[in-house]
């Protein structure tokens, strides 16, 4: 009876159990690979723990995130504020489209860890350079994304708002915008998520500061534990930044709820 | 006699120029207070005809004119109930009755005000208790409800429907037709009524005007002299079928011409 019970009780709440279930699966398997390796290879989930705890107390890990943070985190705002308004020009004006868009896919293929050094060379070793990297990183899926909605307004909605007198203005607060905000949400949850890797491909290119600086310096001197902390880290990092904008789009898109 | 609401004259519009046009000659008005149907088989030009007297196509030959002046997009007192509800997704159903208000008031506006001249709205076309819902939590025949409000949001002297319950049940549909003359005699409004279905459009309205296609042009008229309020069991008398039987003897004379 009882047995019977907690197997429905597991089959109806699944997908709160899913997730503990898994980590803790993670951790059991990377505990047991660990046995077969030397700590410098793969060190087990404590000895990652203990340099956590260790490195915190030193007060290092905020020193690093704080600068990954607002690289990235400043990386997309721009690209944001500046590929949205580009898609929606190019949206709307088809033949400026057809100039632009061979050169938005070539600059699309470039990757962007060819380009980074050079970014570092023009603007140094400093914060401005990372946050460029990550812009530029972040731009292009939101700029896509951003034409894709913009041009997805439904014709017929347009024509009833100008028989209903409505300007240009209007027509966009009113329709142009919220209809393109499910693709354009899209982009810029992508571009959050990519904003991070570009910022770590900056600090790669060269920094004193930064998760990714972390990770070349741990790789350095053969830390692997640090080198773990510094992963888990920036794991965390994107996954809260994509949780983020999940949390804005559920805020501006009420209808998109219960659905 | 006073002039007419709606006067299209002699309208010529093709979709490409050299091509055979759309619609040719197209010549009819409608008069302050009535109800006029537009019957004919779809793609005769019923649709197109409508966007011209909303302003948002203009014509190749000829005049449109509404309220005495040339058709323009956004004529004050002109309500627009289109095929599709149209209802905006992302809009409460309140919210989309408000939306010709908002637009009209412009940058300064009640919102309150507007809330209560919607929710006015909704109960005139009988829909209660889902002015927070979403339209794509409603039944067919409550989104009809509700872009029919919003047509008769901001004033609405004039009121356009294009086949606006094609999509519905029958039962739903007659349900909605009572409704429609109920807020006609209520208002006053002035109403033309684009379908294909000829016993709605004779059970609608004062004066059926009947179209061919190939071009789109105007075959006829028939004059229904049937008294208000009317009821659905009209349909069933010898009265009824004979209107019914006039307008599709005008709607056979288009089919002899190829």
């Amino acid at each position: 009876m009882a047995r019977k019970r907690i197997r429905q009780l597991i089959r109806r709440n699944y997908e709160y159990f899913s997730l503990p279930l898994g980590l803790l699966l993670f951790l059991f398997l990377w505990k047991m690979a660990a046995g077969f390796y030397e700590p410098f290879l793969l060190p087990s989930p404590a000895e990652v723990w203990a340099r956590f705890q260790e490195f915190q107390r030193q007060g290092l890990l905020l020193r690093h995130l704080s600068a990954t943070f607002f690289e990235s985190f400043s990386g997309f705002c721009l690209a944001a504020v500046t590929a949205l308004p580009i898609s929606y020009i190019l949206a709307r004006n088809p033949f400026l489209e057809k100039i632009f868009t061979p050169y938005i896919v070539g600059l699309q293929a470039v990757p962007i860890v060819a380009l980074a050094p050079l970014l570092v060379i023009w603007f140094g070793f400093g914060v401005t350079s990372k946050v460029l990297i990550a812009a530029l990183t972040a731009f292009f899926p939101i700029l896509t994304n951003g034409v894709v909605g913009f041009r997805g307004t439904d014709r017929r909605f347009r024509e009833l708002m100008v028989i209903m007198g409505a300007g240009r203005k209007t027509i966009f607060f009113k329709l142009e915008l919220p209809s393109a905000l499910p693709v354009l949400f899209g982009g810029l949850r992508m571009g959050m998520t990519l904003s991070v890797i570009g910022a770590v491909v900056g600090e790669f290119a060269g920094a004193g500061r930064g998760l990714g600086y972390l990770v070349n310096t741990a790789r350095g001197v053969f830390d692997t534990p640090l080198l773990f902390v510094a992963l888990l880290v920036l794991a965390i990092l994107g996954i809260s930044f994509y949780l983020l904008v999940s949390l804005v789009e559920y805020l501006t898109m009420p209808w998109k709820r219960k659905e | 006699m006073a002039e007419p609401v709606i006067e299209v004259k002699n309208i010529t519009l093709s979709f490409q120029p050299g091509t055979p046009p759309e619609l040719a000659g197209v010549t009819f008005h409608v008069n302050e207070g009535e109800i006029v149907s537009l019957v004919g088989p779809s793609g005769c030009g019923k649709s197109t005809l409508l966007r011209l007297i909303c302003g948002v196509l203009a014509p190749e030959k000829g005049t449109v004119k509404v309220y005495g002046k040339k058709a323009v997009p956004g004529c004050s007192g002109l309500g627009f109930v289109p095929q599709d509800p149209l209802l905006f997704p992302w809009r409460t159903v309140l919210a989309n009755v408000r939306l010709p208000l908002e637009i009209k008031a412009g940058g300064q506006r009640d919102e309150e005000e507007l809330n209560r001249q919607a929710r006015e709205l909704l109960q005139l076309v009988n829909l209660n208790g889902v002015e927070n819902k979403y339209p794509h939590q409603l039944s067919g025949g409550m989104k009809q409800r509700a872009a029919l409000a919003r047509g008769l949001a901001a004033d609405t002297r004039l009121l356009l429907l294009d086949e606006p319950f094609a999509a519905l049940d029958t039962i739903t549909r007659i349900q909605l037709h009572l409704e429609l003359l109920r807020i006609q005699a209520r208002t006053g409004n002035t109403v033309l009524f684009v379908t294909h279905d000829i016993f709605e459009a004779v059970f609608l309205s004062h004066r059926v005007v009947v179209m061919g296609e190939n071009p789109g042009r105007i075959l006829g008229e028939v004059s229904v002299d049937l008294a208000f309020p009317r009821n659905p069991k009209l349909m069933g008398t010898p009265e009824f079928s004979r209107l019914v039987g006039k307008v599709h003897d005008i709607l056979e004379q288009g089919w002899g011409r190829e």
